[in-house]
């Protein structure tokens, strides 16, 4: 019953950070930002929603399997949003600053 | 129920993701938003798994977060150096020299 409670809580709500980072790479005025609000919500919404699953499976071979996906997900999200800042700046793209908001509309 | 609920709610991002990437101002933001897409289609994946109670597909899942990642990197290589074939220290040799 907790188990099914917790699991719910970790569902819904993985579910709605997801959304809100939806959200956020549609609201937010430049490509860094965008990438802060996919950054985040990558992270935290997997991270919630795996373990939801996982307190349904128990510990078995399927929540070693939630683990490694986990694992992946871990380290290869911030490595590809490193990546995709990188090549952004590299690729001549600037962050959008209030000093020259004016010169440089979105 | 549960997993039906985080499946929508997952759909919803994917939906979201789907349309920066075809709104997308600059390449950049379309790649980010496909990584986005990718690693929402692993999460998919697994709660699909358990939708349908059979959670060999976790499987995929596992292969699918490791082709986004690297499907990913290989698209950014593409874009910021227009090839395949010419490592990184040499594109920048040529802008030095170019400055």
């Amino acid at each position: 019953m907790i188990i099914e409670l917790l699991s719910w809580i970790a569902l819904v709500s993985g579910g709605l950070l997801g959304i809100i980072g939806g959200i956020g790479i549609h609201r937010f005025p430049d490509f860094f930002t965008r990438l802060h609000a996919a950054g985040i919500t990558d992270t935290l919404c997997a991270a919630l929603i795996l373990v939801g699953l996982g307190l349904q499976s128990g510990i078995s071979l399927v929540s070693f399997k939630l683990a490694l996906v986990f694992i992946f997900l871990w380290f290869t999200s911030p490595t590809a949003s490193h990546a995709l800042a990188n090549a952004a700046l590299h690729g001549g793209l600037r962050p959008q600053l209030d000093e020259n908001k004016d010169a440089s509309p979105s | 129920m549960m997993f039906t609920a985080a499946a929508l709610a997952i759909l919803i991002t994917m939906g979201l993701a789907l349309l920066r990437a075809l709104l997308g101002p600059t390449i950049y933001d379309r790649i980010l938003a496909i990584n986005m897409f990718g690693t929402k289609t692993v999460l998919l994946i697994a709660v699909f798994a358990f939708l349908s109670g059979r959670t060999d597909i976790l499987d995929i899942a596992l292969v699918y977060a490791l082709i986004n990642f690297i499907g990913v990197v290989a698209v950014l290589k593409l874009v910021e150096q227009g090839n395949f074939y010419t490592s990184g220290e040499e594109v920048e040799q040529e802008v030095k020299a170019e400055e």
